[in-house]
């Protein structure tokens, strides 16, 4: 058994992350820690993981050593103490932005104040497996993925991949997000009453998350428009690019069945009857599934490409535990099989 | 096993030994549906069918 821990474990991500963990038949937690619920059993701030664990919130400053820790922490945080969490553990996946970006200009860019540890961007793979599987398998530090960023990058990635869209370009992305995507702290516009039934564009531009699309698609006019919807969980990225003259619909065809058969949570969702004709994130809740669609005007040459997750999953810890699974040579799916609800 | 192209997708589709002229298939990667017009060599076109609104 592998043993690992979670360093801030009260926030949904780590409550997510420590749902998963429990129940993976090749890892014992540890240690799970929170300074503000130190000493309260996990299942009372995460009342789902009741009857499935005895562990209560761990001092920050008493983990232990193990093979392999999370970093659940709040944005900022984990670059200040990596020296010391490295001390920990071998093993380190950061589900938070710190380590996402390779160039400490682009961090301060788009965090708007300069990284604390520039050496440390180098030592971190980019943990969406879609994109960096084989140096994910080599790797012993692993950054999370933001969700709105991997809603994004996985619709474009057949495109991408297969060489189909038209250089130049602008791609605008258009995002409707879930309610947890803002964490477990409220604030005004978090209120019930506030958030209830809205839908409120809150990022026209320059949502730190644009910056993992220009970096890992390699992609220069890139556009997130951010838009917050009646859901709790669930990210559905619209993304409206041109593709190269001559490009046809079974020109996608191919390249979208090529990323669905190379990567087992991304699946094609293009029906032609039935309710469920296109992904949405819905039936997605607490799966780690991207479901992934598109619509081309040939005559155009606008394409509409569409990628709906949970953003919890492989939004955030999902996808943090496939990393993990290929970083200890685990199947890539272990502990990741659940398939969703139906109905929801 | 005989196999088709989905004129709509390309997907390959794999074919029952028994199956008959008249036959709608439903192709496994887009959906659409399929009528097989000829057996020797199985051909399939793009099956009519009813728009749906989804109620909307």
């Amino acid at each position: 058994m592998i043993r690992a821990s979670i360093m801030g474990g009260s926030g949904y991500s780590g409550g997510e992350l420590l749902r998963l963990l429990i129940a993976h038949p090749e890892i014992e937690v540890v240690q799970v820690s929170s300074r503000s619920h130190l000493g309260e059993y996990v299942y009372q701030v995460h009342p789902n993981l009741r009857k499935q664990t005895q562990l209560k919130f761990s001092d920050p400053d008493a983990m232990q050593p193990v093979d392999l820790l999370f970093l659940a922490l709040p944005h900022g945080t984990t670059q200040h103490k990596i020296d010391q969490f490295a001390g920990l553990a071998s093993r380190i996946i950061d589900l938070s932005a710190d380590f996402r970006l390779h160039d400490p200009k682009d961090y301060q860019h788009w965090y708007g104040s300069p990284h604390a540890a520039p050496g440390w961007l180098p030592k971190f793979v980019y943990g969406l497996p879609e994109l960096h599987r084989d140096d994910l398998r080599n790797a012993h530090y692993a950054s999370g993925v933001g969700c709105n960023a991997t809603a994004s990058n996985l619709a474009l990635l057949p495109l991408v991949k297969a060489g189909l869209l038209e250089s130049g370009q602008p791609v605008i992305i258009e995002l409707k997000v879930g309610s947890s995507e803002g964490g477990a702290e409220g604030n005004p516009g978090t209120h019930h009453p506030e958030r209830s039934g809205v839908v409120r564009t809150f990022s026209a531009f320059g949502h730190r998350h644009t910056a993992e699309v220009i970096q890992e698609l390699g992609l220069s006019k890139v556009t997130l428009t951010m838009t917050s919807v009646e859901l709790v969980r669930g990210v559905l990225a619209t993304a409206h690019a041109t593709v190269k003259a001559g490009v046809t619909s079974k020109d996608l065809w191919k390249a979208y069945r090529a990323t669905a058969a190379d990567n087992p949570f991304v699946r094609i969702v293009k029906e032609q009857r039935g309710i469920y004709r296109v992904p949405e994130p819905k039936v997605l809740a607490g799966s780690n599934y991207a479901d992934l669609g598109f619509e081309l005007d040939e005559a155009s040459g606008q394409v509409v490409s569409i990628c709906a997750i949970d953003n919890l999953m492989k939004g955030a810890s999902g996808t943090a535990v496939q990393c993990m699974n290929l970083m200890l040579g685990f199947d890539e799916t272990l502990g990741l099989e659940f398939p969703g609800l139906h109905p929801i | 096993m005989n196999a088709v192209s989905c004129p709509e997708c390309e997907a390959n589709i794999g074919l029952d030994p028994s199956v008959e002229t008249g036959e709608i298939l439903v192709c496994p990667d887009c959906g659409v549906d399929l009528e097989v017009i000829g057996l020797d060599p199985v051909k399939v076109e793009l099956a009519p069918k009813e728009q749906e609104d989804w109620g909307e």
